[in-house]
């Protein structure tokens, strides 16, 4: 599967070769773990196992869940505390299931920062990371969806409020909104497909996981020197990788340990910490909550929809071009999925000719504030849609898209960066000294 | 550096997380009343959860129900306890209708709590999750592990708010309370001192009623809290021991890499 020379899976026995020429899975099998794996990743590289791991988690306890939920609008509320009441280990697996959820989205958040940081996403990896990009957007419509099931005050309104974006699309946005709720308001229609929905895209999302690993297996990983795996032999390729099992198996299963430690102590001891108490309301179409916030894992994007009100004046302009067409709120959906859309096609925006982050000192300084924008956006789109939080998110709001569409693109022009290793190898030793002795010693 | 990536956005996030239920009312006062089932390792104490059953047998019943709570589970280990027999007994007190019969019947175990008299008095099945005490921008996530949520001392501060204060609106009578949001609520003062008489002779004036049955809302509001936190506590330290494991293969795997002495 790997462009990386590296040892193949040889059948000895007959048996071995009697499969290997009717179907070659065991060598698929070895060619993807035993996979020549840069030696130099750092513990930002660990997010794709959590990751993993994530789905697996959310896929089992959601199967045995949707044993015992009833989608229906006078029922899923009582289900799911019947669940929590009377299903043996109900509560573990529901509440496992929930904050499962947040840490998928924590390991994304980190596992998209990490890759914007080291220029995961350069050629040659666009592939790998649109195709990630289009795995996240599967999580946050999953996620979203799945929120709604036990049809809790939040669940019913926030499903309200979001559908309610599609609403403001020019023209057709009131018969899409109708035909994704399968009626004039949210209701059992609503729930039943969101519940289909909610068991089906999953699976998409383990597709698209495979399609994404097999794409960097292409490629190979990238690194936090930026600098590619020589090819030319497999010594060479011995220099300056070692394989994905034992070594970072091991180090994946280490850190993913240490991850769920402090996933055990919400689950535990703080399980509704990061839910809200409203949704141990039942559903109630007839009073709506005095604040509806999203799960924080939608926070910031949601403060980016709300910042682009009708006296902002790009707002107003854009109504002025499109004579009207385009009003404050379908600027505000525009904007928040444009927010998104920024960061997937990132791949051409960044003019850089180096990759890793690491040897960009302009770029260091810009790449942070956008971590620090980001934190900021999700706070801001927990607060009331007031001022100051408003004109705050305006401001935030520009930072992401001029990160994307100026900063990057001219950076890459303006910035004299500083020069990467040579090898892999290099950027290794550098950290980890050879030894007089074994100074010149294959790395194995 | 990633470490610092990893810790701000994990923990900012998670923060800010718990910040999305700020927005709520805000000005309301809550006093943050000592439970002894919080923390990761509190427990919840049985004979409080049977002080605040009578309590709410007595004077909530009259309007809220419980709707969500078999009498069944009142002997559950981790709840009020109570024998086989104590909640046959105590079942029997109820009258639950039922449906072959189409009349009310006396309640058995397997029966639930029925749904509360009066339409506009909230079930409190889950009251105790559905109020939040602690949410504000500052306290944060140790709060959280060390206090919980704060919907006890929502309840028995509620409880305990009534400033004397009466207004009419709309021809209902409201009643001046420091906790409630809006500082007026159409619920009267439920409690008053001595009302309710305990058999083990514990005080029962306004201040202890209240926080007996906002433990017992609290039980009834998460009844497997006890199985929870064993679980939390052995989960911990299967994986702290596999973490320590892992930890010093890690090591030894990569020793000859790094050219480090194993």
């Amino acid at each position: 599967m790997s462009g990386i020379p590296h040892d193949h899976y040889e059948p000895k026995s007959n048996i071995e070769k009697w499969l290997d020429e009717r179907l070659p899975i065991v060598g698929l099998i070895y060619g993807t773990i035993m996979i020549p794996t840069p030696k130099n990743l750092n513990w930002m590289w660990i997010w794709g196992i959590v990751l993993a791991f994530c789905l697996v988690l959310q896929i089992i306890t959601g199967v045995i869940l949707a044993m015992h939920y009833t989608p229906h609008v006078d029922m899923a509320f009582d289900s799911v505390e019947h669940i929590m009441r009377d299903v043996n280990g109900g509560w573990a697996i529901r509440y496992v299931h929930a904050n499962g959820a947040a840490l998928f989205f924590a390991a994304v958040y980190l596992h998209i920062f990490r890759g914007l940081y080291y220029g995961s996403y350069k050629a040659p990896r666009e592939i790998t990371w649109i195709i990630g990009m289009i795995i996240y957007l599967c999580m946050m419509g999953t996620a979203f969806m799945g929120y709604v099931l036990p049809w809790g005050q939040m669940s019913f309104w926030g499903a309200t409020v979001i559908t309610g974006l599609f609403g403001a699309i020019p023209g057709i946005g009131d018969a899409i909104q109708t035909w994704l709720l399968g009626g004039p308001a949210v209701d059992n229609a609503t729930l039943n497909r969101f519940f289909s929905l909610h068991y089906l895209l999953p699976f998409v999302i383990a597709a698209l996981v495979v399609v994404h690993i097999w794409a960097f297996h292409t490629t190979g990983n990238g690194n936090p020197s930026g600098v590619e795996v020589r090819r030319g032999s497999k010594e060479e390729v011995k220099k300056d990788t070692v394989p994905f099992w034992p070594y970072y198996v091991i180090k994946d299963l280490l850190a993913l340990v240490v991850i769920l430690i402090i996933f055990t102590a919400f689950v535990g001891f703080m399980p509704n910490f990061l839910g809200d108490p409203d949704n141990y309301k039942m559903a109630n179409p007839l009073q709506t909550p005095p604040h509806i916030v999203p799960e924080w894992y939608f926070l910031p994007f949601y403060a980016i929809l709300r910042a682009f009100t009708a006296d902002v004046m790009v707002v107003q302009l854009a109504g002025f071009v499109t004579g009207g067409i385009i009003d404050a709120k379908f600027f505000g959906v525009l904007a928040m999925f444009g927010a998104i859309a920024v960061m997937a096609v990132v791949p051409w925006l960044d003019t850089s000719s180096v990759r890793s982050g690491k040897y960009r000192p302009m770029f260091k300084w810009f790449y942070w504030i956008l971590v620090l924008d980001f934190i900021f956006l999700m706070w801001l789109g927990a607060m009331p849609a007031e001022k100051p939080y408003s004109t705050w998110s305006l401001y935030a709001a520009f930072y992401w898209f001029g990160y994307f569409l100026v900063i990057l693109p001219l950076l890459g022009v303006m910035e004299k960066p500083l020069t990467p290793p040579e090898t892999i190898e290099a950027d290794f030793d550098s950290h980890y000294p050879p030894k007089d002795a074994d100074a010149s010693a294959p790395a194995e | 550096m990633k470490k610092s990536i990893l810790s701000a956005l994990v923990a900012f996030g998670l923060a800010f997380g718990g910040s999305a239920a700020i927005a709520n009312e805000g000005k309301s006062h809550v006093k943050d009343y000592a439970f002894s089932f919080e923390g990761p390792f509190g427990k919840f104490d049985q004979a409080q959860l049977q002080r605040g059953l009578q309590v709410y047998t007595e004077v909530c019943s009259a309007c809220h129900g419980l709707r969500l709570v078999a009498f069944r589970t009142l002997g559950d280990e981790g709840g009020p306890s109570y024998s086989e027999d104590e909640v046959k007994a105590y079942a029997k007190t109820w009258d639950i209708y039922n449906a072959e019969a189409d009349e009310d019947l006396p309640g058995k175990p397997s029966d639930k709590f029925p749904a509360g008299g009066d339409p506009n008095a909230p079930d409190l099945s889950l009251m105790a999750k559905a109020r939040a005490g602690f949410h504000g921008p500052y306290k944060l996530l140790v709060n959280q592990l060390f206090k919980g949520l704060g919907g006890p001392e929502y309840i028995a501060s509620l409880l305990n708010g009534y400033t004397g204060h009466e207004k009419e609106q709309a021809g209902t009578v409201l009643y001046g309370n420091r906790t409630f949001p809006g500082g007026y609520i159409s619920m009267p003062p439920p409690l008053e001192d001595g009302q309710v008489e305990f058999a083990d002779g514990s005080k029962n004036d306004v201040e202890h009623m209240a926080q007996d049955v906002a433990a017992f809302l609290m039980w009834a509001a998460e009844p497997k809290m006890m199985a929870r936190k064993k679980a939390g506590f052995t989960a911990f330290i299967f994986l702290a021991i596999l973490g320590s494991l892992l930890y010093l293969t890690n090591k030894k795997l990569w020793a000859p890499i790094k050219r480090k002495n194993a």
